[in-house]
């Protein structure tokens, strides 16, 4: 696991499977959807107006640096957010037509 | 005390002033320009951002295009653009009324370089495929577009200043007097300011400014409702606005380059000229959120960071004061622009600058004359004018 | 008059004090709380199903954990408590909430504020590379979430929670490289007078710091950081500050936990019209309150860590005055003489509040040295260089102005982590007061409010 963040113990916990960017990853049950997300890799999202990635900054709902995208275009705020089975996470923008409806 | 000197007093610093002020220099005229505040404070920079023809009065559109032209300009001749973007502006609705309005407009809008395209149905969901189903048919403007508010008039300003027009912010002024062919503005610290010629661009304020020459006017002061979301990738290109009988199904929203969306409509909000303040009512906010999502429901999966208000003045026609005073030669106005007058700032101030130096303007302003508020005289194309069915943006 | 409707926001310490006075007096407020459960931050419960004991978790401070969250546990089903709830807006008196989607609004007779307070931090170029965290959120991925934020990692700022959140890594197994301080070690003692106003709370500090050294962490005082070494793709990589000597020096390292003490969160005291007042001591902007708690508002009261910053035991005792100041202004109380004792409490947390800014000083004098291309507002990405601009070449003096012309302060968070290091360059830039500056105008919604959201019709 090539992840930002160590765990240091409670890993006695159940396994939730989610998926990021097409990968399907591991975390543990009261995992939040950062710890889940940067347990397994080192970033969370890309910044809109610099070129660097973002890991959350505050974990505690504050600094809003964690908001990510789902694959269906909705927004979770990581650090916030319990992980939850199922849940499927992309790490970079929606494409321009996000907005765009089936027709 | 301390006197200043100059052919114009300009007092108002917000838009219409700032842009006055860059124009008349540009004319060779001294101006001073008088701001209780700092420079585009109020209306001018908490407005929604339109900088569209389409939807105006058709009396209005002749200052509209004039005006257009200058944005278009505005680079070279201020050396700021304003984050002006010519993506279009695209009026909605959802009742048949609304789009045989629509198709009347675009027909007398014509005569006036105003072209529209109408859009039906899925047509209009093709072209535009945020538009959600609920949507029975757009207008749509492809050269209208927004701006950034918060920009503009300071922009006009600085270049103002640049070519020596004398900027006097944190003034406020306690009275205008007419002493002989001069005019007298006391600021609130006792420095005077004197000029032969005034204009008034006191936005909310104009018309306690106007009263004190005999002519008040009805003006009523309102507060914009303004959201923000967070930035996300740019999508939608017009600034889109809903078209409605009723005032809560009217909102509108623009896509800044960004990514944020400001979002605007529906209600309008308290606002109090005393403490120069105006409130996003709770209730406002929420209901903008509804109707936004019936006009493009992806809206529904983003967050707002922010709202804001400011302090607007609104005349009962729905149309502003421009023009020369109808009681004391040399005092001008131009205040009192609904909610609708962003897209006009430059224009104004060419119109403006040309009638101070002049004494004519090449556009129409005659509907916006003050008189037609006079007392004794009945109010000029007040009652026949054409019901507005799209209030201001 | 009929049951009065108090409202508390924010189930901390000062918060669940607050309730369990006015429940002692036969009221049953209404706690509205934004986290999952109680506890707030410093005593952050951990998720159901973790098993470390208090001690672990709390130290020395897990007796006071202990009591405050079985209190709460207590007095839960006799309050109206309302977790995961926002309170995004205040307005002709109404406090304006959302949870699950829905929104609603409460009216109020009393309306207590305890929303707490978050890290204050001072930028340094590439602050905004992956594996830069504030110290809260070193201590909250660790007390709530067992991790550590990085397989190696440094603490730097200054305050007593430096090195408690450091030496908590280290008994919990993490790898700190170092803990680079900016205060001087002398500051401590020349605030000695007023940081012996709570004793115990020195002890502790000092027993800390003997503990890393006795793991063999590395420890600077008197730093200056000059920049998080790292890049875009990979984040952090190390940090380079400057010695007290003035040598240069570069620590390899995945992980920053950074913070300069905490500020108030007074979002919600400014959404209601409270009083500001300009602290000169922290250089910050604060709601005033009376010796209760009382905001310039009638029926606003404010307690804890959200109004000015005092710590845990201080939060604690603030909302209590607070419940007892509603209290007697609704005519509920006859207890004003048992509030003498509260009162001398809270002075002496007061003079140590004053001694813990005096020995952990915010680092004013940073923020004029932050070179042009440093990011200073982190969710817009702006520069100093730009903030400099629109204040060098289009005048802004204020914040308000400044924020209008340049972004910074308009991003998701609203100016917290910016505000403050933004105040200070705009002063040293137009060359003005501090206090002159001006402050960041509140608006709501206090957090992100989803366009989803939905008016609750019942």
């Amino acid at each position: 696991m090539n992840g930002r963040f160590v765990r240091l113990g409670e890993t006695a916990r159940a396994k939730v499977s989610i998926v990021i960017d097409g990968q399907s990853i591991e975390a543990l049950e009261g995992d939040t959807l950062l710890t889940a997300m940067l347990c397994s890799m080192r970033h969370v999202r890309q910044s809109e107006f610099g070129v660097e990635k973002r890991a959350g900054f505050c974990l505690m709902g504050a600094c809003q640096d964690c908001w990510v995208w789902t694959d269906e275009g909705e927004r979770l705020r990581a650090c916030t957010t319990v992980v939850e089975a199922g849940m499927s996470l992309v790490t970079t923008q929606p494409e321009a037509q996000w907005a765009n409806l089936a027709l | 005390m301390k006197r200043a000197q100059a052919d114009v007093l300009i007092v108002g610093g917000g838009f219409m002033g700032a842009a006055t002020a860059f124009f008349l220099r540009r004319r060779g005229k001294s101006v001073i320009l008088l701001e209780r505040q700092l420079i585009g404070q109020q209306a001018s920079g908490t407005n929604f951002g339109n900088v569209r023809r389409q939807g105006r009065l058709l009396a209005q559109l002749p200052l509209a295009n004039r005006s257009r032209e200058i944005w278009l300009r505005m680079p070279e001749l201020i050396g700021h653009d304003a984050e002006f973007l010519m993506s279009g502006h695209l009026r909605v609705c959802y009742r048949s009324e609304q789009a045989d309005m629509f198709e009347t407009y675009a027909r007398d809008a014509k005569q006036h370089d105003l072209d529209l395209e109408m859009l039906h149905g899925d047509a209009l969901r093709k072209r535009f495929p945020f538009i959600g189903p609920e949507v029975l048919a757009g207008s749509y403007a492809p050269i209208d577009g927004h701006a950034n508010p918060r920009l503009a008039a300071p922009a006009f300003g600085r270049a103002a200043a640049k070519l020596g027009a004398q900027i006097f912010e944190n003034t406020e002024i306690v009275s205008v007097e007419k002493e002989g062919n001069e005019f007298r503005a006391t600021s609130a610290d006792g420095r005077t300011f004197h000029a032969p010629v005034v204009l008034i661009t006191a936005g909310a304020w104009g018309s306690t400014l106007s009263e004190q020459f005999g002519e008040p006017v009805p003006i009523a002061v309102h507060g914009p409702q303004m959201a923000v979301t967070e930035p996300v990738p740019y999508s939608i290109a017009p600034a889109v606005g809903v078209s409605s009988p009723q005032i809560a199904e009217v909102v509108y929203f623009r896509q800044v380059a960004r990514g944020n969306i400001v979002i605007g409509g529906c209600a309008r909000g308290p606002a109090f000229l005393d403490v120069r303040r105006a409130k996003v009512l709770p209730q406002s906010t929420l209901l903008q959120f509804r109707q936004a999502q019936r006009v493009a429901p992806a809206l529904a999966r983003l967050n707002i960071i922010r709202v804001w208000s400011g302090v607007e003045g609104y005349m009962p026609d729905d149309r502003p004061i421009m023009g020369a005073s109808g009681t004391t030669s040399g005092l001008f106005y131009a205040f009192g622009f609904c909610g609708h007058g962003f897209q006009l700032g430059p224009g104004v101030g060419d119109t403006m600058a040309e009638l101070i130096d002049t004494g004519a303007t090449t556009t129409p302003i005659k509907p916006f004359d003050i008189r037609r508020f006079a007392a004794s005289q009945p109010p000029e194309g007040g009652p026949q004018a054409a019901p507005q069915l799209v209030p201001a943006t | 008059m009929g049951e009065p409707r108090i409202v508390i926001v924010g189930a901390g310490p000062a918060g669940v004090r607050c309730a369990q006075t006015l429940l002692a007096a036969g009221i049953r407020p209404t706690l509205i709380d934004e986290g999952r459960r109680d506890g707030g931050q410093i005593y952050r419960r951990q998720p159901e199903g973790f098993t470390r004991p208090y001690a672990k978790l709390y130290g020395t401070e897990a007796l006071r954990a202990q009591d405050l969250h079985e209190t709460f546990t207590r007095l839960r089903a006799q309050i109206d408590y309302r977790p995961q709830t926002l309170a995004w807006n205040i307005w002709d008196r109404k406090l304006h909430i959302v949870r699950d989607g829905e929104a609603s609004a409460l009216d109020y007779d009393a309306l207590i504020l305890c929303p707490g307070a978050t890290d204050r931090l001072m930028p340094v170029k590439g602050w905004q590379f992956a594996g830069t965290y504030s110290l809260g959120a070193a201590q909250i991925a660790l007390k709530s979430q067992a991790c550590s934020i990085g397989c190696r990692v440094v603490f730097m700022g200054t305050g007593p929670l430096l090195y408690l959140v450091a030496s908590q890594y280290v008994q919990a197994g993490a790898q700190v490289a170092a803990v680079l301080d900016t205060s001087a070690a002398g500051a401590r003692i020349r605030a000695l007078p007023k940081l012996l106003a709570r004793f115990d709370v020195l002890r502790k500090g000092r027993a800390l710091v003997a503990s890393l050294k006795r793991a063999g962490v590395q420890m600077h005082h008197c730093i200056e950081p000059v920049e998080i070494v790292g890049t875009p793709g990979q984040g952090v990589g190390a940090v380079r500050f400057r010695t007290a000597s003035g040598k240069i020096e570069q620590i390899d390292c995945d992980a920053i936990g950074m913070g300069y003490q905490l500020r108030p969160e007074t979002q919600l005291a400014d959404l209601a019209r409270c009083a500001f007042r300009f602290d000169a001591l922290t250089r910050q902007w604060l709601p005033q309150i009376d010796e209760l708690g009382r905001s310039s508002e009638p029926g606003v009261y404010l307690a804890g860590d959200g109004v000015r910053v005092l710590g845990a035991d201080g939060a604690e005792n603030a909302g209590r005055l607070a419940a007892h100041a509603a209290l007697i202004d609704l005519g509920r109380s006859e207890q004003a003489g048992a509030l003498d004792a509260l009162k001398r409490e809270q002075r002496r947390m007061d003079r140590f509040r004053e001694g813990l800014a005096q020995a952990f000083v915010w680092p004013a004098q940073q923020a004029a040295k932050l070179s042009d291309e440093t990011i200073v507002c982190r969710c817009e990405g702006i520069t100093a260089g730009e903030l400099r601009r629109v204040i060098r070449d289009e005048g802004a003096q204020e914040a308000n102005r400044a924020k209008a012309l340049s972004r910074v302060g308009m991003g998701r968070c609203q100016g917290r982590y910016c505000g403050h290091a933004a105040a200070e360059i705009i002063a040293d830039a137009a060359r003005v007061p501090l206090e002159q500056v001006g402050r960041l105008r509140g608006q709501a919604p206090v957090k992100p409010l989803a366009i989803a959201t939905v008016e609750d019709t019942e």
